[in-house]
């Protein structure tokens, strides 16, 4: 399947989902004030994504930034990560954090608690 | 009409201001505040963690206005800002406060004050838990709002959201919001 490949602009995360790479990444600042139209093709990439997934998928978080605007969003995201899970396929969240930045600590563990897939909190440090 | 809706920013010390703007809040005035405020932090070596603080309230504070404010009057100076709003950053001892300010339809009042009042009245911990209730049950609204921009706030300051509505006719009132970004947080 085509590669989602998105770069970042000052409001928005630089995406990588490419499958046959087995590269799955959001990264840099995601502060639209519409997330949704930025989310919605993601969320649909999975849905295909997830009819015939590699047997392990590693998603990597990496975040400065987000609005809870793009919470809900990517709540969406895991939410499909968290089918492909359920149908017996190993998935893994990686939640990149600053060192310091307990609110994005926070925040990872907002998603841990809501989704059953196994999150890996990892410090950044500067 | 007499009234003024910079009265109560002008009641307060203009010492250290450091960004102040009257206006329609469009996407393009957002990332200018942004990036001003976040070059002038940099610029002055705020540390980081309040620094990121000050950027995800303002951000909030922002989209806030961009999402949810009311027409103007019809009798208000400034008739082509579509989403009027006020805002005002300054430095204050150990952080930041951000005031924004805008009109709100008196029939709104009560719900927006409800809304204050039940996360001011709530513990770190239940703001915590709400806010997680709400990002798993909330759909985001068609003015795309999710719902969670004020409870996020509370979460991230650890401070009361301090207000204020001042009527300004029958139909209208002016709702100033006073959010402490601050270190002990």
């Amino acid at each position: 399947m085509e590669p989602i490949i998105i770069e970042g602009t000052p409001k928005t995360p630089t995406v990588r989902f490419d499958k046959s790479e087995g590269v799955f990444e959001i990264k840099g600042r995601s502060i639209p004030e519409n997330s949704v139209e930025f989310y919605k093709p993601l969320v649909d990439w999975l849905d295909s994504y997830k009819e015939a997934p590699l047997d392990k998928t590693v998603v990597n978080i990496r975040l400065e930034y987000f609005n809870t605007s793009s919470s809900k969003c990517i709540l969406d995201v895991f939410k499909k990560l968290e089918a492909i899970h359920k149908s017996r396929n190993e998935v893994e969240v990686n939640w990149y954090y600053e060192e310091d930045d307990e609110d994005m600590l926070e925040a990872g563990e907002d998603y841990e608690s809501i989704i059953r897939v196994p999150f890996k909190m990892i410090e950044i440090s500067d | 009409m007499s009234f003024d809706v910079e009265t109560y920013l002008k009641d307060q010390p203009e010492s250290n201001v450091i960004l102040y703007y009257k206006g329609n809040v469009d996407s393009d005035v957002i990332n200018h505040v942004l990036d001003t405020v976040e070059y002038k932090l940099v610029e002055v070596n705020e540390q980081a963690k309040l620094r990121k603080k000050v950027y995800n309230v303002l951000v909030e504070s922002l989209q806030n206005l961009y999402h949810h404010v009311d027409k103007v009057p019809e009798d208000f100076e400034d008739q082509k800002s579509e989403k009027f709003g006020l805002l005002k950053i300054e430095k204050v001892v150990g952080g930041y406060k951000i005031i924004t300010g805008n009109f709100v339809r008196t029939d709104h009042v009560e719900l927006l004050e409800e809304k204050i009042n039940k996360i001011n009245k709530s513990s770190h911990e239940e703001i915590k838990e709400l806010y997680k209730f709400i990002l798993n049950h909330q759909r985001i609204s068609e003015k795309g709002g999710g719902g969670l921009g004020l409870v996020d706030i509370a979460r991230k300051t650890g401070n009361k959201l301090v207000y204020t509505f001042k009527q300004y006719n029958e139909t209208y009132s002016f709702f100033y919001l006073d959010i402490l970004v601050n270190q002990d947080n």
